[in-house]
């Protein structure tokens, strides 16, 4: 059952890297934001914090 | 109306309390749409490649919608020349060119099992290509033009030239022979597709929708903050 899912009727080599592709880059774009959001928060909060 | 949330200060508190709802939205919808992609029954002729549709379709319709976004933002900063909305602009664009890449890439894996070959230079192909340098082009511009505000102008300027290429897009499969099918979802007379297939397509286009929305926020409130720190470190803070 599994093996079957897996293999995707013939077509594993082209479903899976397609799904594997976009969940890398919509992770890594999230990632990038998020980390990019959290860092520019502390440096406006340390500059704030020391007017 | 529109001015009043061109405001940063207005933009950071109402993006602030959508946020939340466009995140969840996002991961609902994509959880969702991945159960539905697999549960659904392979197509009679495409066998199991049709899933590969659901996540390049969505792709390539975030990506045009990106662009339509970025050069709505940059129309507005040619005319009222509000700083939000060259913020709005460049930070669409790196998300725009992700989701670009994206779609062509699923693209081809659905093409080599399907048309027998991984690319082809037609209108639909190349015009979307096309697609991936505009923005890439738009990126580029503005890192290489240091005056800020002359930046944002040459870079919106570029947005709106190139906006041409959507109408392009949308119509290529139309206007030349393709192997890329034609519209076969915003049509009149309504979708040619069988809805087991467009439930899940619908329901992963919302939620690519929702995610490219919620990064684009994200995005446009991390440059706002940047800036706000630039101007206490020109204070002397």
């Amino acid at each position: 059952m599994i093996a079957d899912f897996l293999a995707m009727g013939g077509y594993a080599a082209f479903v899976w890297p397609s799904y594997g592709i976009s969940a890398i880059g919509l992770i890594a774009a999230l990632a990038m934001t998020l980390s990019a959001y959290g860092r520019a928060r502390a440096r406006l909060a340390e500059l704030e914090k020391n007017r | 109306m529109l001015f009043e949330y061109a405001n940063p200060a207005r933009f950071m508190k109402l993006s602030g309390q959508l946020l939340p709802w466009f995140a969840g939205a996002a991961s609902i919808l994509i959880g969702a749409g991945l159960y539905m992609a697999f549960a659904c029954p392979p197509d009679y002729q495409q066998g199991d490649t049709v899933r590969i549709m659901f996540v390049h379709v969505p792709a390539a319709w975030v990506a045009m919608m990106a662009y339509a976004a970025m050069a709505g933002a940059s129309f507005f900063s040619l005319v009222w020349r509000h700083p939000l909305a060259d913020v709005a602009a460049k930070t669409a664009a790196p998300l725009g060119a992700l989701f670009t890449a994206l779609a062509l890439v699923t693209g081809s894996l659905w093409g080599r099992p399907m048309w027998g070959t991984f690319w082809v230079w037609d209108g639909r192909l190349t015009s979307f290509l096309l697609l991936l340098f505009l923005y890439l082009g738009y990126i580029a511009l503005w890192n290489a033009i240091e005056d800020e505000t002359r930046a944002a102008r040459a870079a919106a300027i570029l947005a709106l030239v190139g906006a041409a290429d959507l109408v392009i897009i949308k119509f290529s499969v139309d206007w030349w022979t393709t192997l890329h099918q034609g519209e076969s979802i915003f049509r009149l007379g309504g979708p040619t597709i069988a809805d087991v297939f467009l439930w899940p397509l619908f329901t992963m286009g919302g939620g690519y929708t929702a995610l490219f929305v919620s990064l684009w926020i994200l995005r446009i409130r991390t440059e706002i903050l940047e800036r706000r720190a630039r101007v206490l470190m020109l204070e002397g803070g």
